[in-house]
């Protein structure tokens, strides 16, 4: 039997052929590494993330974060959840606290539950990914696995907006939170000390509807890891990762700067050092490759 | 106009800021503003308000109700949660932001062709479908959004990107038929209409 298990909500992106199915994959590699065995939560489904918001009202919104919680309490009992996406674990955990403070959208969302056969109870804890690695886990015990320590790498510690804000990492500040450059420094790389974009917004969903708005902003957190010394850029969240990783040629072509940075998953940074493959890595879902990791996983 | 922004307009007349209370996600919050600027000074994007929030919550209070329904700022919001953050009164800020942009949308008053209205309401549809979103169909409809041309031209000039995608398996041909979905879509599509026949019929009852 695994040494951690819990009740897993991978989301909509980490789905086979989507955007962040590196994610999952590195995720998965990491995971087996550290004996945490993840239940995915059958039959899940959307959280709406952070733009379901014009088609969506309050209580359809939290009606389906509450079947996701519902599913996990039925079939994952005594479990926690933990989600690796941002938008994801935000947007459960937003649902658990807000249902459990107002009775009657509570009973309301049971109302809703019940039309699918299913009911809330609201006694499970919902955990992002990073929580489970910090409280559970630990940095030495992280460190204890390190086969490969990622040595001469240096690494812009992107934590971006929702794994941050609102409700962040027991202990760590909103402005400037440590533990992605602590996690650098545990795997042997060199974290960017003060790194000025470490909490910056990258557009989120509206780098779809509000492109230039956006990539202004991806420009500045690539240009700081840039001005960093930085060889990556690490970030815990998909749409972070996507936005900072795939616009660069676009931006590249408007503000006339020659951006080749590559921007990987702590979980990238974690399957590389703990002597995995660079496939297990996940390494050849890098849209601008990671070559130093590669020649590492080598 | 809508028959229940007509109705709300009858009912509310003499406070947008009781209309804001009684129908916005998280409004009742709205009194407790301050006026101090943090959240305006924190967005990201706060340049590109037409009325930052700080300015919002004050033209709720002075009965704007036009001028706030119907402006795009609040579809500026990037759900960053910087506000929510640093709010020394600790107001849900980015939450009443969606509120406000549902709530108008709701009425019938949120601009036209605002990009990111537009969007969010794609988005909706498309995780409504099969429970779950289709990320393949989601972008083609975000190109095709503003026309048949416009969207040739998007496609294009978004070509190399879905090409790296598609080489490094982060986006898949496949999911264009069927695709990924949950299995109890018929439970899943109950329990929404239910929700939002209960909401429909607090905030029906509420133009009473």
């Amino acid at each position: 039997m695994a040494k951690h298990e819990y009740s897993f909500y991978p989301g909509c992106s980490s789905q086979k052929g989507a955007s962040s199915s590196n994610y999952l994959t590195s995720v998965e590699t990491m995971c087996e590494e550290l004996d945490i065995q993840l239940n995915h939560i059958p039959d899940w489904n959307c959280c709406s993330a952070s733009i379901g918001y014009a088609g969506g009202g309050e209580l359809p919104r939290l009606a389906l974060s509450a079947r996701n919680i519902a599913l996990s309490e039925e079939h994952n009992a005594g479990q926690e959840i933990v989600a690796t996406c941002a938008a994801c674990w935000l947007a459960t955990r937003e649902t658990s606290e807000r249902l459990a403070e107002d009775e009657s959208l509570m009973a309301e969302a049971n109302q809703a539950l019940a039309e699918a056969g299913l009911k809330l109870k609201n006694e499970t804890p919902i955990k992002h990914m990073v929580e489970v690695l910090i409280e559970d886990i630990g940095y030495d015990t992280i460190g204890e696995k390190v086969k490969k320590p990622l040595e001469g790498i240096k690494i812009a510690g992107y934590v971006g907006c929702q794994t941050n804000r609102p409700f962040g990492i027991h202990g760590e500040s909103f402005e400037n939170p440590q533990y992605l450059d602590k996690l650098v420094e545990t795997l042997g790389a060199d974290p960017v000390k003060n790194y000025d974009k470490k909490v910056q917004c990258c557009g989120g969903a509206l780098a779809f509807s509000e492109p230039d708005k956006s990539q202004e902003m991806i420009k500045g957190i690539i240009e700081a890891a840039y001005d960093g010394g930085a060889d990556m850029i690490v970030t815990p969240c998909p749409v972070c990762q996507m936005n900072v990783e795939v616009y660069q040629d676009h931006i590249n072509e408007k503000f006339g700067t020659k951006f080749k940075m590559p921007v990987v998953y702590y979980s990238t940074l974690m399957s590389v050092a703990f002597g995995r493959s660079a496939k297990d890595a996940a390494l050849d879902g890098q849209v601008i490759p990671a070559k130093k990791l590669e020649e590492i996983a080598k | 106009m809508s028959d229940l922004n007509t109705a709300m307009i009858e009912k509310y007349r003499n406070s947008f800021l009781h209309e804001v209370e009684a129908n916005v996600e998280e409004g009742e919050w709205v009194k407790m503003c301050m006026q101090c600027g943090v959240c305006s000074g924190s967005c990201p994007l706060g340049n590109a308000w037409e009325h930052p929030p700080q300015e919002i919550f004050m033209m709720i209070r002075a009965g704007k109700r036009d001028d706030v329904l119907s402006s795009d700022a609040m579809w500026m919001c990037t759900s960053c949660y910087n506000c929510i953050a640093r709010c020394p009164r600790g107001l849900p800020i980015t939450h009443i932001m969606h509120g406000l942009a549902h709530y108008a949308k709701r009425l019938g008053l949120a601009p036209k062709n605002q990009p990111t209205a537009k969007f969010a309401q794609l988005f909706w549809d498309n995780l409504m479908k099969k429970g779950r979103v289709n990320e393949l169909k989601l972008g083609l409809s975000l190109y095709f959004m503003n026309g048949f041309g416009e969207g040739i031209k998007t496609a294009l000039k978004m070509k190399n990107i879905g090409l790296g995608m598609l080489k490094t398996k982060r986006m898949s041909p496949a999911e264009a038929f069927g695709g990924h979905g949950v299995k109890d879509i018929s439970g899943l599509h109950k329990m929404i209409k239910k929700a939002q026949e209960l909401e429909d019929a607090r905030i029906g009852q509420s133009a009473k």
